[in-house]
């Protein structure tokens, strides 16, 4: 059996914090950070990587095109 | 699996467009528009019409747009991008010109060039960004305002007898027989922005085949105007905005020939 | 020799547009400039040369066409009178602003307001101080004659895309209406395309090429710093002008003790008053300014030294004689400025013109 895994690359500096990509995921895997930016803003994380299915999701509505996503299809044994 | 194993350009499923500029948009965190600059960027990237295509930009908030897609643009004056787009298209009629306006400049002070260009069927392609308010001057009432809804014109809310009725110019636009395709999206969710770019590219698609004009609306959030979050806004969007500005296409068909009687 | 014509001033504009390869005109109608549109409608010239003619909903439209088809790099025009060009003002302000050439026409009526449809030159200052917000300058030239009619149209595009400017013909509702004998120009053919990327590439929006930065057509600057140096760079420009463009005709000012200065309709009326007041002894010359902006300064400054005093004959309650008080000022030798204008769309005759000069120069 193959299972999707995925991957969000944040580009930290470039994210405004506005939680929309937190919102859409349908697997709860990102978060704002506690930490800010240098402009002052909490950045999306990956708080939980391995739920991600690399969905494009978040990408798809991140108003300032700050994820990059990957995603890949695994076998059971590799996981 | 390790994340590092996964992140490796042959997995790559989304990236940036290669037309979106590497630079940090002046947008408020959540605002619609980066969302349709990004749609607008990669439709034109994949339809390989960059050499060809000339943007008009409003004054609004996406008054910037020029800093932000790698194409020709022009800036226009407020709400006359309908006529600026007029006198590109006519004189180059092998570009593809497309307007980008808000609702103030598109349906208060620019009413009579939206109008008209639609009318005479323009073949350009017009994105029409609905947020219920005037942002770039701090959150004024703008036509398209709700009734009820607080702005910082109408303190108490939109009043009928004080300031009129919220308006459907989308509605009225897709009457003129010069439109072969007027639409209303959303970008909130990954579902409505995958929706509006096909919108999008259809409309430019249109262009390309010298349809008339192609109007998209997005109904879209100003949170700072709002002073809602983001997320709160998107929210109050769907529950406010989309029972009255519901979404789906409302006319998508080649120019109607029209006679007088 | 060109082909010679029986024409009026309104259609020598349209066909000389249409001749000096003129790419595009909008206009919106208006008393008594419509011929100007309706010629143009009628020679379809789209079928000749490839030239566009679209009738807009307003002058705010046809105005902001402009913009946008000359922020192409295209040759386009617009024409209007005075109410339409008051509308047009925001559109020439972001036009300058943007550094846009293209050709402004105002038949001139008298104003304010709706005012009357006869011919007027209240609209001077408008023309030459600026009209719409901001420190800008049209280049402005005032035809005298259908023949100047004709001929400043090819003189406006080159000037205008000489100084990346917007160009202005300043003239009225009687030399619109006027029919006189024209020498037409001959056709010159429009620009190709690759003649335009040749002339204006560097700016002009014509689609980004693969390997050129995008050209951004722009009045907005949000950096203090670098507005101001767009706004130096612009006023540079107007210097320019002022040392290279002013252009005049002197009529009998070589012994002349009082020059009369006026432009367009009524400088014709004033060269019959200098024949008449010549008569009776009065050495009296005329200077007239084709160029309003930029303004004859010197040649007002240099004959200054030399008379006794000048005479503005205007149809208007005194614009340009301001320019002239200070021509002489910056020149120099004060001598009396006077003043003489009708109003409301009248003109004035050769008759009054001799006696306001007695009155101003000769009584007493
Ligand atoms: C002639 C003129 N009047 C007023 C303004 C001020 N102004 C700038 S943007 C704007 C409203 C913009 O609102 P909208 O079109 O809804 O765009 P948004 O900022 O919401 O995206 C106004 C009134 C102006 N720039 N020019
Ligand atoms: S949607 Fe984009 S800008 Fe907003 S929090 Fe997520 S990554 Fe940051
Ligand atoms: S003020 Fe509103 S429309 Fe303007 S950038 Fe901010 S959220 Fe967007």
């Amino acid at each position: 059996m193959a299972k999707v895994r995925g991957a969000v690359v944040v580009d930290k500096e470039g994210c405004k914090g506005c939680g929309v990509c937190v919102e859409v995921c349908p697997q709860d895997v990102l978060s704002l950070n506690r930490e800010v930016n240098s402009r002052g803003y909490h950045y999306s994380y990956m708080k939980n990587p391995e739920a991600c299915i690399g969905c494009s999701n978040c990408g798809v509505v991140c108003p300032d095109t700050c994820l990059t996503i990957y995603r890949v299809k695994v076998l059971e044994s590799e996981i | 699996m390790d994340i590092k194993d996964i992140i490796k350009p042959e997995n790559l499923v989304y990236k940036k467009s290669e037309l979106l500029i590497d630079t940090i948009m002046h947008y408020c965190p959540g605002c619609s528009h980066g969302v349709v600059h990004k749609i607008l960027s990669e439709v034109i990237d994949e339809m390989g019409i960059q050499e060809k295509t000339i943007g008009i930009a409003p004054v609004g908030c996406a008054v910037f747009a020029y800093n932000y897609i790698d194409i020709d643009w022009q800036e226009a004056a407020h709400g006359r991008a309908p006529a600026v787009a007029t006198g590109v298209v006519r004189l180059n009629p092998d570009n593809i010109v497309f307007a980008y306006q808000g609702d103030g400049d598109l349906a208060s002070i620019g009413t009579a060039e939206i109008i008209h260009a639609c009318n005479r069927g323009e073949n350009i392609v017009v994105i029409f960004i609905n947020n219920g308010i005037y942002g770039m001057t701090g959150g004024q009432m703008a036509p398209t305002t709700l009734v009820g809804q607080v702005t910082s014109t109408t303190p108490a809310g939109r009043n009928v007898d004080l300031n009129g009725y919220p308006m459907k110019i989308t509605e009225l636009i897709a009457q003129l027989p010069g439109t072969s395709y007027v639409t209303r999206q959303s970008v909130q969710t990954a579902a409505a922005v995958r929706k509006c770019k096909r919108s999008i590219k259809k409309a430019f698609q249109n262009v390309i085949d010298k349809k008339g004009t192609s109007f998209v609306e997005v109904v879209s959030t100003c949170n700072a105007g709002w002073k809602m979050t983001p997320v709160g806004a998107n929210k109050w969007m769907e529950e406010n905005m989309f029972p009255f500005y519901p979404l789906g296409d409302m006319k998508d068909s080649d120019k109607k020939e029209v006679s007088n009687n | 020799m060109g082909e010679l014509r029986l024409m009026k001033g309104n259609e020598v504009l349209a066909e000389a547009a249409i001749r000096c390869g003129c790419d595009g005109y909008f206009g919106y109608p208006i008393t008594p400039q419509s011929e100007v549109m309706e010629t143009l409608m009628a020679r379809q010239p789209w079928e000749e040369t490839g030239m566009v003619v679209l009738q807009a909903e307003s002058e705010v439209a046809a105005i902001n066409m402009i913009y946008g088809a000359a922020a192409t790099g295209k040759k386009v025009m617009t024409s209007s009178s005075s109410p339409g060009i008051s509308l047009m003002s925001e559109g020439i302000s972001y036009i300058a602003g943007s550094e846009l050439p293209c050709l402004i026409i105002n038949v001139q009526r008298g104003g304010p307001g709706l005012g009357t449809i006869q011919p007027s030159q209240a609209d001077y200052f408008q023309a030459v101080k600026g009209g719409g917000h901001g420190d800008y300058k049209l280049i402005v030239l005032a035809p005298s004659s259908v023949q100047e009619m004709n001929d400043f149209v090819d003189l406006a595009f080159e000037l205008a895309f000489k100084y990346r400017n917007p160009a202005m013909i300043l003239t009225d509702g009687a030399i619109g209406q006027m029919m006189e004998k024209v020498e037409l120009a001959d056709f010159k053919p429009r620009w190709t395309n690759d003649e335009l990327i040749e002339k204006c590439g560097s700016w002009a929006t014509t689609g980004k090429p693969a390997g050129r930065k995008p050209n951004i057509i722009t009045s907005l600057e949000m950096d203090s710093a670098k507005m101001e140096a767009n706004n130096k760079r612009f006023q540079e420009k107007y210097r320019k002008m002022e040392e290279e463009e002013p252009r005049y005709e002197a009529l009998m000012c070589d012994d002349a003790e009082y020059v009369i200065v006026a432009f367009g309709t009524s400088s014709r009326v004033c060269q019959k008053a200098i024949e008449l007041a010549r008569a009776k002894g009065v050495k009296v010359g005329l200077l007239r300014p084709i160029t309003l902006y930029p303004f004859p300064k010197k040649a007002i400054a240099e004959l200054s030294c030399r008379i006794k005093g000048f005479l503005s004959v205007e149809m208007s309650a005194g614009q340009m004689i301001e320019d002239i008080k200070l021509s002489v000022f910056e020149g120099g030798c004060i001598v009396p400025v006077k003043f003489f204008g009708r109003l409301g769309g009248i003109i004035p005759s050769p008759g009054e013109v001799v006696k306001a000069l007695e009155e101003n120069f000769l009584k007493g």
